[in-house]
């Protein structure tokens, strides 16, 4: 029972707890080592082999599911393919119900009204207390046969100095009957076994007198004829099992004296089940096919599963969590009719990265400490000349309505090339493929991909990370319909409580940041970025005048780590992710 | 976005009545603003919140003598003493309104938002005494800080809470518009201890002396760059002049250093609570950016002066001859049709009630023309607003982004996917239900990872370098999927063998032929890692995955596996694969030198193909 009842605390708390706390609990798993893990089974293995009669070896398997700590193969094969495959978990509760204590209990119920005690049998048998529970707990694994009640009971049962003390009398009592009428030199009695214990008690019950100026030392005499040990008396009652007959105050005082302890016992109160027999015969684990074909299952007896077990999980591979929830994503936008964008650059030109977006050349995110540039190739070579002109205009000069940013634009630095900070470079180079259409047509686009910022790292933010982004293009578009759309769209995550809040992006113009009420965290939280592309964006690409873009994104770490209930991002992307976690994973489903 | 602490009492005070959290929190929503955090703050979170090392301080002319005396000063000594019950609002200002950055513009904008003020119009006054303060450029500036402009605000009254704000929307806008002081740089100094006109230069810094701001001595400008090497505020600029021939520096007439920006001030002019008259020069590279702050400072402070909202002009002299008077506070007009902000916003309301909605966004409009016509001036203090939907978008504020009707676009499109993304959904399942655990591993990664640890040399190797890498993790992009996959098992050698792991995803491959000379490829990788080397289960799996995609076995138009060479892989374990008359990719039994780089200690197979062939 050790070794198991030492595991106990590797179960989570409540096996049927709520999504989060499941992958909770799996966060706690790195904190034991496998080897510790293994060592724990392998004990309960052999306990449960070796010593089969004295039950309990059952528990182990109904209190932790094996499937979740899988086992290695080759390593234990043998094992793992005796064990851990073959012998399904529900079926171990029944291993000993046939063995000879299990037939002992059951003859003894019968022929006894009412039921027994576990700890009575045990004596009457001459076992050990724990064989008979390991009998009673494997007859209990099957079924009806027996009906088991534990009891816990607090006995009085004698020290080893108490049983000493019954048996020939308590210290005092042996001072007392150890001195010779004409006494004994103190120093002679202290020497007894009992003397200094003894000695002190008979003087405070009177029962011995001391001459301390008597010749040869002080000397110590009996001051009654008789004396009646009432200690002894009381330990012997005990002994018969009247505990009971003392007070309260008596038995506290012999345990203060070390006397008597108190224990606390765990007996089981056993009786007849509906479906009582004292002959369990041996029973088969399982069906088998030549059972079948010979129709032998009609006359045998199967053992019960234990069905408080866990099965064997499947062995299949797992999709990663983040990968479930950029599937949802797209399965949204597809269900949207938006169109995927081509995204397979992480390396981009600063031109189609900011310029392109009208950000102008001084803007603090194309500073070093934003953006990882690159060294090799540093530089972008090909550009729409026409197109970058009329951008170069447009932000140092202005033009089309706008008074520009009045700078000296200059094409080296639209050249340097970058891990894009964002998709918006993607969706800047499909808007201009799409002005080059002519006649233009709408388009509702979206990507999902990596976006790459040199940032502080901590606890929520990584060098990369994933954007979502949706973009529609059409004539005559208002903020009325983007937050239309942005609520359908979130309507499809299970957010419904959108408000938006002016904010200001390079890029859009009028910008709105979107916020949604978190019911947990009691506040709102900001879940979205949109806005209406500048039209200092839009026209030197060729697009109509009168088109209008809108356009939002949000990154899809977010999003997974508040489904999946995950702290860390680095739990979740990059090389350090927990694979358990990733075994565990439940389902997507971004609206339930 | 910038953040702005203002102290909660004296902002109410400033807008004439209390709120609750609660109802700032609201109101600061409602004007784009974000009301980020609440901070009750005791003496030592002061400190957090006034962070300015003491270069900063004596940058700009604080005769700081310590914070405990401020509070002191303020509030009694009990208080500065312990802690202070001084309530912080730390609020977030987009980054374009730099007209909020300081409380003063902030409950300008709000109670002319809420309208309780009208907006105050700026006026540039010429100097009574006819005596306009000049400052003269010359070309030696060219080459380093071309650009200078300059105001006077006369007869101010400072109070420590004017003085404090004073200072620290400097700051705000040096961190902000001014690119930490690389475009612009604002000198402040008391006009009274100086004596124009001015001259703005550039010397060798050997021939540049002064008594730097709180310092004891003079130094030189190189002595000054040496001392500031180790201040924590003031290094992070020393780079924008350091090499440079010759230094910026202003002087007045008597020879009097007022600065060196965009490092230092002189120690001779600093500001005090007691300064009246205060001369604000701006230094920059970005001639626009500084007439924008120069603006802001002056619109926002002049409410302190005895004229309120008046800034007395400077002339700047240019090398050419050329004079110009400053600060420009322009006022622009701008004509937008009613119809075009309703129909951008989604709403539909009357010209009237649309410029009385620009009105409380600080732009004041009035209705002209045919009735439909609004037209709206542009305040010195708005340089956000360059286009006609910078107006549309303050319009869409007041009117209440949450009081538009949401509607459905109608624009009808039929939905494609990329045919990569298609075909990488469809395997990565299909690979799952084989057994194999999706990971994500990271774009980035070091020259390690994709050379040396798969004994490769990265010259071998078509990597894009990054310039700039913070830490070894980010030096490269991957050029191979393998690394990743290896460390996520280096990463959970915990868990029961064996270890079945694959990714698809993006590695990234110089390309001349593309734009950027770069692009990205799609990869497939899988790896095997047990007690065997399960060469035949990564076979397997490719055997799957031919399966899959349809590709027979053999030759021509199928594909096969022929022993090849990879340092990645144990001799005579390594086989190329060839699909459809290519080379897509490798497979076999990785190297014990790989294995044992990436601190790992079990035998290892590994696939990786490209999958853009099987398009």
């Amino acid at each position: 029972m050790g070794p198991a009842a030492s595991a106990r605390p590797s179960r989570p708390s409540s096996r049927s707890g709520s999504m989060t706390g499941r992958v909770r609990f799996q966060w706690m798993i790195p904190h034991f080592s496998y080897k510790e893990i293994w060592e724990q089974k392998a004990k309960h293995f052999f306990q449960d082999h070796t010593e089969s009669n004295r039950g309990g070896g059952s528990k182990w398997w109904g209190f932790v599911p094996h499937s979740r700590w899988r086992i290695p193969g080759p390593r234990f094969s043998g094992l793992r393919s005796f064990r851990f495959r073959h012998v399904p978990s529900h079926l171990h509760g029944a291993d000993m119900a046939d063995g000879p204590v299990a037939q002992l209990l059951l003859q003894r119920l019968a022929s006894c009204d009412g039921g027994l005690d576990s700890l009575e049998l045990s004596s009457a048998l001459g076992l050990e207390h724990q064989v008979v529970v390991g009998a009673v707990k494997s007859l209990q694994a099957l079924g009806e046969v027996i009906e088991a009640e534990l009891r816990s009971t607090q006995r009085w049962e004698l020290t080893p100095e108490g049983q000493e003390t019954a048996q020939d009398g308590s210290h005092e009592a042996r001072v007392f009957h150890s001195l010779p009428p004409e006494g004994l030199v103190q120093s002679e009695l202290m020497r007894l076994p009992s003397g200094k214990v003894g000695f002190s008690k008979a003087m405070s019950n009177k029962w011995i007198r001391i001459d301390k100026n008597a010749p040869g030392g002080p000397r110590v005499f009996r001051a009654v004829d008789n004396v009646e040990d009432l200690v002894q008396a009381k330990l012997q009652l005990v002994q018969d099992g009247e505990a009971e007959r003392l007070s309260e105050k008596e038995r506290n005082e012999l345990k203060k004296r070390k006397l008597l302890s108190e224990v606390t016992l765990k007996t089981y109160w056993v009786s007849k089940g509906s479906a009582f027999s004292t002959s369990i015969s041996k029973q088969e684990a399982e069906l088998s096919p030549e059972m079948i074909s010979s129709g032998s299952w009609r006359d045998v007896k199967f053992k019960a599963y234990n069905f408080s077990s866990k099965g064997v999980l499947p062995e299949g591979g797992h999709l990663h969590p983040l990968m479930k929830v950029r599937t949802q994503f797209r399965q949204i936008f597809l269900e949207m009719g938006f169109t995927e964008m081509p995204t397979d650059n992480f390396i981009e030109s600063s031109f189609w990265n900011f310029d392109a977006l009208f950000q102008p050349q001084q803007h603090p995110a194309r500073d070093q400490h934003d953006t990882f540039f690159l060294k090799d190739p540093a530089e972008a070579l090909d550009f729409p000349m026409d197109y970058v002109e009329r951008v170069k205009r447009t932000h140092s000069r202005g033009g089309y309505g706008s008074q520009g940013y009045k700078y000296d634009w200059k094409l080296e630095e639209a050249q340097k090339n970058l891990l894009r900070t964002h998709t918006t470079a993607a969706s800047a180079r499909a808007l201009y493929r799409l002005a080059q259409q002519k006649p233009f047509s709408p388009a509702k686009y979206f990507s999902i991909d990596r976006v790459f910022r040199n940032e502080t790292l901590d606890a929520t933010h990584l060098a990369e990370f994933h954007q979502i982004e949706g973009v529609v293009a059409d004539y005559d578009l208002t903020l009325g319909h983007l937050m239309g759309i942005l609520k359908e769209f979130f309507t499809k995550l299970g957010i419904t409580h959108l408000r938006f809040k002016p904010a200001y992006n390079p890029y859009t113009e009028p910008s709105m940041e979107v916020f949604s009420y978190h019911q947990g965290l009691k506040k709102w939280v900001e879940v979205g970025n949109s806005g209406v592309f500048r039209p200092e964006m839009l026209l030197p690409m060729g697009l109509p005048e009168g088109v209008s873009v809108i356009a939002w994104g949000l990154s899809l770490e977010r999003p997974t780590m508040i489904k999946y209930g995950i702290n860390n991002i680095r739990e979740l992307v990059g090389h350090k992710v927990n694979l358990q976690m990733v075994y565990d994973s439940p389902l997507c489903r971004l609206d339930t | 976005m910038p953040t702005v602490s203002v102290k909660r009492d004296l902002l109410f005070r400033a807008l004439g009545r209390t709120y609750t959290d609660e109802e700032f929190d609201e109101l600061c929503f409602e004007f784009g603003l974000e009301l980020d955090e609440i901070h009750c703050s005791e003496l030592w979170k002061w400190r957090a919140f006034y962070p300015y090392p003491e270069g900063f301080l004596t940058a700009f002319g604080i005769l700081l003598t310590s914070e405990k005396e401020i509070i002191s000063k303020e509030q009694g000594d009990e208080k500065a003493e312990g802690a202070s019950d001084v309530i912080l609002y730390k609020i977030d200002v987009p980054a374009n309104r730099y007209d909020l950055l300081c409380l003063e513009g902030l409950v300008r904008g709000l109670q002319v938002f809420k309208e309780r003020i009208k907006a105050p119009r700026y006026k540039r006054i010429k100097p009574n005494n006819g005596q306009i303060q000049r400052l003269i450029i010359t070309e030696e500036t060219v080459q380093v800080r071309p650009y200078a402009v300059a105001a006077v605000l006369r007869n101010i009254k400072f109070s420590k809470a004017r003085y404090d704000s004073f200072i620290e929307l400097q700051e705000k806008l040096h961190q902000n518009i001014c690119r930490k002081r690389a475009l612009v740089a604002i000198g402040t100094h008391d006009l009274d201890t100086i004596s124009g006109p001015f001259t703005y230069t550039a010397r060798t810094p050997s021939d540049i002396k002064f008594k730097a701001l709180n310092q004891t001595k003079e130094h030189t400008a190189c002595e000054l760059m040496d001392l500031y090497k180790t201040d924590n505020h003031l290094k992070h600029f020393l780079h924008i002049i350091e090499n440079k021939p010759l230094y910026p520096v202003i002087y007045d007439s008597n020879g009097v250093v007022l600065s060196m920006p965009p490092i230092i001030n002189g120690d001779h002019s600093k500001i005090t609570l007691k300064t009246r008259n205060v001369f604000i020069e701006c230094t920059g590279t970005d001639l626009t950016k500084a007439k924008i702050v120069l603006d802001v400072i002056v619109t926002m402070f002049s409410e302190y002066c005895e004229k309120q909202f008046t800034v007395e002009a400077a002339e700047v002299i240019y090398p050419n001859g050329k004079s110009y008077l400053y600060p420009e506070l322009a006022y622009r007009k701008e004509m937008v049709k009613a119809d075009l902000i309703n129909k951008q916003i989604g709403i539909s309301e009357t010209p009237a009630s649309l410029a009385k909605l620009l009105t409380r966004m600080y732009l004041k409009s009035e209705v002209i023309g045919d009735g439909n016509q609004i037209e709206i001036e542009i305040p010195p203090t708005r340089a956000d607003i360059i286009h006609a939907c910078d107006i549309v978008e303050d319009a869409a504020i007041a009117y209440g982004y949450n009081n538009i009707q949401m509607t459905i676009p109608k624009t009808y499109t039929i939905a494609n996917q990329l045919p990569l993304n298609k075909l990488t959904e469809l395997l990565r399942h299909d690979l799952a239900a084989a057994g194999f655990t999706e990971t994500l591993t990271f774009a980035l990664c070091s020259q390690e990872d994709i050379a040396d640890k798969l004994g490769m040399d990265i010259s071998a190797t078509k990597a894009v370098h990054i310039a700039n890498p913070k830490t070894a993790e980010f030096q490269v992009a991957r050029t191979t999927l393998l690394p990743g996959l290896l460390k996520t098992i280096a990463a959970n050698r915990k868990m029961p063998l064996p270890l079945k792991l694959f990714e698809i995803s993006d590695i990234v491959l110089k390309d001349s032929s593309k734009d950027v000379g770069a692009r990205n490829h799609r990869h497939l990788c899988a790896v095997y890692y047990n007690k065997n080397p399960g060469f035949e289960v990564i076979h397997g799996l490719l055997d799957r995955i031919m399966q899959l995609l349809d590709v027979p076995f053999g030759e021509d138009k199928g594909y096969v596996i022929k022993a090849a060479e990879g340092s990645a892989f144990f001799p005579g374990r390594c086989a190329e694969v060839f699909a459809k008359g290519q080379s897509v990719g490798k497979l076999g039994v990785l190297h014990p030198d790989v294995i044992t780089k990436f601190e790992l200690t079990m035998p290892c197979s590994a696939l990786e193909i490209n999958v853009e062939p099987f398009l």
